[in-house]
């Protein structure tokens, strides 16, 4: 018997056993698979505050990037990189709209020229428009931070604070009248004092196994990895200003829009794809041929540089695009934490850190009335 | 009928056809190469292009895999 | 770019044994074909010869010297081409993706060739297995010292050993020491030659290891059963190997060193699987617990318009691998003839093949299955390895660096490959993958890459389909 237990051994889980140990809860953490199987180690890693509009998801971001920072400083092992990213745009009706977002946003940033993009950026191409520069955007490697996150939680907050479960798949939720008093499991049942659901992609699902609609879709995407570079040919995170856009898009379509960074490893990830096709694994030549050919129109020096491999993943996607956060009042002792679409990793320390104020009956730092479970029409069948 | 090649300026003779890899360990260079963590000499290892050991810098170009590169003559080879 | 216009009957990957067996049999039937090998030369890693002559003594070669010939005058070759990926078109056709580099220092090209149906011919590699020094030059594969003799006239070295797994063992030290090199033993894991201990090997393989053993006695090679290098040292290059005798297991009983300049070693083969697996084909496990494509009796995977031959389908050799390439030829042509006639329930079930053929393959089928049997891989080699050693070469990832990932809750090969990077790398855990997959108490995983072969940004970007098949950003 759990104080809590965790559904999901993704970053979001991680932090939620991380954040609810600090707390004083004991926590079980249950996965069909290992840690950071599902989107997590699909991931870049990204922890951003330059993508978000003003609004409720910016100021869990922030919340969230000051954790990230405090986790990197106190524990870390998840290669926390506070590298800055860049948005450039490629008109100058687009670098108006940048540097009116920055300035609606409250978040630091720096309006960059046109002929001061290359002091921060050697290799960028000729004749972009401008940029905005926002230092906080910052890195982590997402599978070991999940991991680590894990292991801080176990370790620090007392032994068998924190227990893992892995290769655990739960098909159902124990009920004592209306109340969700733990979880059914190929391996047995699990009792705790609360559930929550850090599923991610596969949120909904283990939703529906309450009896409770969470609209929770996949959103693929693809990255691109290049050969380890001997030398750094990438700084920052550097996007173009089309990525804001398509990630509040609600298009089931194909986008696409360049993201390119630099890893400690050595090797340049590309993205950024968004299609909404179910869980479909079978790779799409003129998806990776067109991240290709955005990469190297924003850095022309790496034409020559060569693929080695890709990867897909799939978002957990909200149709509002915001994250579902707290408890649900359709299953009493059902929390909620997934939903965060391409975000997930950035928003989890927050997400938890809250979660974990109202696991012990403490006021959030944060308005999650947004984020509600029940927020969503129920959708006529 | 050989021809040559150099690495770091040092002549290698070839046969025609013969690839970079075979014509460097024939001369007895055995790596040509350091890895960048640990620094480590590699050169042939698979000598079928699978496993990305041998990758050489020949006339200033992107690293390729020196098993499968022919050699042509005049290429040079650097190592570092 | 697109090579051309032209729809092939059939797309053959791979230039060996299997394919250009099956490239010919289906163009002598008369379909368009084409071919597509990496290599500069037809040939694979058995009937691998140099650009001039002299040819190495490679039994069967002036066969296949001819029917390289005679597939040269009625198929397209695409020799240089490496495949990277290959996808499936809404009509139905396949398109292979490929990028080649002209001599022209004009750089990398993407080439697509499109099929009606692929015959999936890739081979196999190595499959070496780690200890401490494994990466120090002077350290080959089997396959690689193979290589260097017949694609190269070039002797690996002068003191050599070979150790390892398998049969193959005996041709690559026979090889060595005919042309010059001093063998100063090869060192079996396994029992031995215990090929006459099996029934179904000591009636066909008896002739063929007989002939090796005789060549190695000529040149004075000790071969050494229950015995495995352990070690190589060195400073910047192979200068002595560690040689331990073995119990049945490969637990060690004891050790001696030897200074030699040259290591060649081998545990087997990995079937090249990657495009089957991309193509959704179905595997299976052979007798070694390598993930192979799954065929039926016509060499068809169950993916529509794919066959596949040779060694994907399960390490055979060459003579397999030519038979399965002569009926997956012929099963193509058949499929060909009988979709031109509008026959879809008998393209179905397909017309017969030649008896004899069938009856030889499944022979040599059974036969291949028995020896991976005979040549197993003990789990004792994972108590040779030191915390430090690399068990991934390309991201330089030691032993207590997969420990630690497997404590911290990597639970599978592919989780320990996402914490710790093994497989990440150059190779794509085509060398590391099946000694992860042991240490990781699992057998190796059907090969994910949805990119084969590296391919710059320039030649990715100028993919001809890089149209997206829907809407677009707005």
């Amino acid at each position: 018997m759990s104080d809590v237990i965790v559904v999901g051994a993704g970053v979001v889980g991680a932090a939620c056993a991380y954040y609810a140990a600090r707390a004083g809860l004991d926590v079980t953490v249950v996965d069909r698979g290992p840690v950071a199987g599902g989107t997590t180690g699909a991931g870049e890693g990204n922890v951003l505050v330059s993508d978000k509009e003003p609004g409720p998801e910016l100021d869990l971001a922030l919340l969230s990037n000051g954790l990230w920072r405090e986790l990197a400083e106190t524990r870390g092992g998840f290669e926390f990189e506070p590298k800055g990213g860049l948005v450039v745009a490629e008109t100058g009706e687009i670098q108006a709209q940048l540097t009116g977002l920055a300035g609606k946003q409250g978040v630091e940033h720096r309006i960059v020229a046109p002929t001061a993009l290359r002091e921060l950026e050697p290799h960028l191409a000729d004749g972009l428009a401008g940029g905005v520069f926002y230092p906080q955007d910052a890195q982590v490697q997402p599978m070991l931070a999940a991991a680590r996150l894990l292991r801080h939680g176990a370790d620090s907050y007392g032994h068998g604070t924190v227990r893992l479960r892995l290769g655990v798949t739960v098909t159902g939720f124990i009920r004592s009248g209306d109340r969700v008093t733990g979880v059914r499991t190929d391996k047995g049942d699990l009792l705790g004092g609360a559930v929550v659901n850090a599923a991610g992609t596969w949120g909904g699902e283990i939703a529906a196994l309450a009896g409770a609609a969470l609209p929770v879709l996949p959103r693929r995407g693809f990255i691109l990895v290049t050969e380890p570079l001997a030398e750094p040919l990438i700084r920052h995170k550097v996007y173009t200003a089309a990525y804001v856009t398509n990630v509040a898009s609600d298009s089931a379509a194909l986008e696409t829009s360049a993201v390119v960074e630099g890893t400690q490893a050595g090797t340049v990830l590309i993205g950024a794809s968004r299609e909404r096709v179910g869980f479909d694994r079978t790779t799409s030549v003129p998806v990776l041929a067109r991240l290709a050919e955005q990469a190297v129109a924003l850095f022309p020096a790496l034409r020559g540089v060569r693929v080695i491999r890709s990867y897909c993943g799939f978002r957990p996607y909200c149709p509002d695009h915001l994250p579902v956060i707290g408890a649900d009042p359709r299953a009493p002792g059902l929390y909620h934490a997934c939903g965060h679409e391409g975000a997930g990793i950035g928003l989890a320390p927050a997400t938890e850190h809250l979660l974990a104020q109202l696991l012990t009956g403490r006021e959030p730092d944060l308005d999650l009335h947004p984020f509600r479970p029940d927020r969503f029409p129920e959708e006529p069948r | 009928m050989t021809f040559q090649i150099t690495i770091d300026g040092r002549p290698v003779p070839v046969t025609p056809g013969q690839t970079i890899g075979a014509a460097l360990h024939a001369a007895g260079v055995r790596s040509w190469r350091t890895t960048r963590f640990g620094g480590r000499p590699r050169g042939l290892f698979c000598g079928i292009g699978v496993c990305f050991d041998c990758l050489v810098t020949v006339n200033g170009r992107p690293p390729e895999r020196a098993c499968l590169l022919e050699a042509r003559p005049g290429d040079e080879v650097t190592t570092s | 770019m697109t090579y051309d216009l032209m729809t092939y009957d059939l797309v053959v990957i791979g230039g060996g044994a299997a394919g250009v067996a099956g490239a010919l049999s289906a163009a002598q039937r008369g379909l368009r074909v084409a071919l597509i090998d990496s290599g500069a030369r037809l040939g694979g890693q058995y009937f691998r010869h140099p650009a001039v002559p002299p040819h190495p003594a490679t039994s069967g070669l002036d066969r296949f010297v001819r029917q390289t010939r005679a597939l040269s005058e009625r198929a397209e070759l695409l020799l240089g081409h490496q495949v990277w990926s290959v996808s499936r078109e809404p009509g139905g056709d396949l398109t292979v993706h490929c990028v080649t580099t002209p001599g022209d220092g004009s750089g990398e090209r993407p080439v697509e060739v499109r099929g009606r149906r692929l015959l999936l011919a890739t081979g196999a590699h190595d499959r070496p297995l780690p200890f401490p020094g494994w990466d120090l030059p002077g350290v080959l594969t089997a396959g690689g010292a193979q290589a260097l003799l017949k694609g190269n006239g070039v002797v690996a070295g002068q003191r050599v050993v070979v150790a390892g797994t398998g049969p193959f063992l005996l041709p690559v030290a026979a090889g060595l020491a005919a042309a010059g090199a001093r063998v100063l033993g090869v060192h079996e894991a396994n029992g031995g030659l215990g090929l006459a201990r099996h029934p179904v090997l000591a009636l066909a393989k008896a002739g063929e290891a007989a002939s090796y053993a005789l060549s190695l006695a000529r040149h004075r090679v000790p071969y050494r059963p229950r015995t495995a290098v352990l070690a190589a040292h060195g400073g910047d290059r192979l200068e002595a190997v560690t040689v331990a005798r073995l119990d049945r297991d490969w637990n060690v009983l004891s050790t001696r060193r030897v200074a030699c300049d040259t290591l060649a070693t081998g545990y087997g083969f990995t079937p090249q699987t990657d495009l089957g697996v991309q193509l959704g084909c179905d595997t299976r496990r052979d007798a070694d617990g390598s993930p192979v494509l799954a065929v039926d009796d016509r060499q068809r995977t169950g993916v529509p318009g794919v066959w596949a031959a040779g060694e994907p389908t399960g390490v055979g050799g060459w003579r397999l691998a030519e038979l399965e390439g002569r009926l997956a030829g012929l099963a193509a042509a058949d499929d060909a003839g009988l979709a031109a006639a509008g026959e879809s329930a008998a393209r179905e079930a397909g017309a017969a093949l030649p008896e004899v053929l069938v009856r030889r393959r499944d022979r040599m089928r059974a036969f291949a299955r028995a020896l991976l049997e005979a040549y197993p891989v003990k789990d004792g080699w994972q108590g040779w390895l030191r915390d430090d050693t690399l068990v991934c070469r390309c991201e330089e990832v030691p032993l207590s660096r997969l420990r630690e990932a497997q404590d911290l809750g990597a639970t599978d090969a592919r989780s320990i490959k996402l914490l710790a990077r093994p497989g990440m790398g150059w190779c794509q855990g085509r060398i590391c993958g099946y000694p992860v997959a042991c240490l990781a108490g699992e057998e190796p995983a059907p090969p994910r890459r949805p990119v084969v072969q590296p391919i710059t940004l320039a030649a990715l970007a100028e993919d001809l389909s890089a149209e997206p098949p829907t809407g677009g950003p707005s």
